[in-house]
């Protein structure tokens, strides 16, 4: 039976992993290298590397960095952060990632995913969706949440489908760094609505929350970042958490 | 020397890679006479059917792996190219495999991707040592059925060949090069061939 997925999410700044509170007040929490390799050992079933200010700063995610990763673990990883074009996509696959993640970019052209999805293939295009609950409505909002736009996450998460995304990556943007839980409604909307896989982000505080989301949506993984940094909640535990609550993962 | 086919497919670093995290040395190539004296062979594969067979032919490379005599490995899109035929993009593949590889059917989230186990039926050495309990990593959206090649058998709501052999021809749907401990169990009773 396919497992249920945890994921790490390594935030990326110079080199380093950060993480904060709705991406400000980045506090240092180490080697990128290091921690996925120690989250490789821990049974993470993949990583996700974000370079989170990439998108304003116009920084490119570090080929190097990702080579260095590919070289240090065994499981799949997934790196996202001002993806803008076919040769971003093209370096990072050549680097080693597996995956690559897309986000502002694709909301302002949504004809970059076709164009990645023919180039690459769909199973390595991830379309992130930072989603953020405005006036009764869930809005797709980019830059790292700067700018809410007019689009509902839960058109943009058929269009991307449409358009050949591989994976959705939903980060609630309303419970990202609070600690409060996923967003049960719009994740299980949007994985009701597309037959991608979805990964549920933003909000993770206890293992409760984990077990919600794959209890109550049909999400594929869930992502969670400073909990698993700083060993709040260990992986290993959480998993046999799930797994004597009836949720299977792999152990 | 362990030769890693260079085509126009994804993930071929990351089979080098993880070759070379195991010790081994791999030279990824392309050139006919590199891959026919190399005593193993691995065709990794992320990508489409077509346009990865288009390229093979366009270079010869298709009837170069077809005479290969020493052990062979594709993974996932490689597994899929040695079938005779495939759904995507309507294609003639290698026909190693006298089988088709078909889309899965609608119903199931697709990609199929992800951690999942397999039954091995028992009759392929590179799957020795791996336990039912052993969960390796998908990503498709093709699958061969089970047929008189396959090695082992995956459940995603339909059953197909999560592994095959064909005499010197392995091939696996699942990525070992991505598959933890089990995978590099995989790739070493590959390369202890």
């Amino acid at each position: 039976m396919l497992k249920k997925r945890i994921i790490p999410c390594l935030d990326i700044r110079d080199g380093r992993t950060v993480k904060g509170i709705s991406f400000v007040n980045l506090r240092d929490a180490g080697d990128p290298v290091e921690l996925a390799r120690a989250y490789a050992d821990q049974s993470a079933d993949e990583i996700v590397f974000l370079d989170i200010t990439a998108t304003h700063e116009k920084r490119k995610t570090l080929a190097q960095l990702v080579e260095k990763i590919a070289n240090a673990i065994n499981i799949p990883f997934t790196v996202g952060g001002g993806i803008s074009t076919r040769e971003d996509v093209s370096v990072l696959i050549r680097s080693g990632a597996d995956k690559v993640s897309v986000n502002s970019a694709a909301v302002i052209e949504p004809r970059l995913i076709s164009s990645l999805a023919d180039s690459f293939g769909s199973q390595c295009i991830v379309v992130a969706i930072d989603a953020q609950f405005t006036d009764g409505e869930w809005m797709v909002c980019i830059n790292g949440g700067r700018k809410v736009t007019g689009l509902r996450a839960l058109d943009w998460a058929g269009e991307a489908e449409r358009l050949g995304a591989g994976e959705i990556l939903l980060t609630s943007f309303n419970r990202d760094g609070t600690k409060k839980g996923f967003s049960i409604d719009i994740t299980s909307a949007i994985s009701d609505r597309v037959n991608i896989p979805v990964i549920a982000s933003g909000g993770a505080g206890t293992m409760e929350h984990f077990r919600k989301v794959f209890e109550e949506t049909s999400c594929s993984a869930a992502l969670a970042a400073s909990i698993f940094h700083f060993g709040e909640i260990l992986i290993p535990d959480l998993k046999r958490y799930l797994q004597n609550n009836n949720i299977n993962v792999r152990l | 020397m362990i030769a890693v086919l260079q085509y126009n497919s994804g993930n071929i670093m990351s089979v080098k890679v993880a070759l070379e995290r195991l010790g081994h040395r791999a030279v990824i190539t392309s050139d006919p006479e590199v891959i026919s004296i190399a005593d193993k062979v691995i065709i990794p594969g992320v990508g489409e059917a077509r346009s990865a067979m288009k390229h093979l032919k366009e270079r010869g490379l298709d009837r170069v792996i077809v005479s290969l005599k020493q052990p062979v490995l594709g993974i996932c899109l490689g597994l899929q190219l040695m079938c005779k035929y495939s759904e995507e993009g309507d294609t003639k593949c290698l026909g190693i495999f006298d089988t088709s590889v078909k889309r899965f059917p609608d119903g199931a989230r697709v990609p199929h991707m992800g951690w999942n186990d397999f039954v091995s039926l028992d009759k392929d050495p590179i799957l020795k040592g791996i336990n039912l309990s052993d969960d390796v990593y998908y990503v498709h959206s093709y699958y061969a059925g089970v047929n008189e090649y396959t090695t082992a058998v995956c459940d995603y709501g339909i059953e197909f060949s999560a592994a095959m052999r064909c005499d010197n021809f392995f091939g696996t749907q699942f990525h070992p090069e991505k598959s933890a401990a089990p995978g590099s169990l995989i790739l070493e009773n590959f390369i202890g061939l």
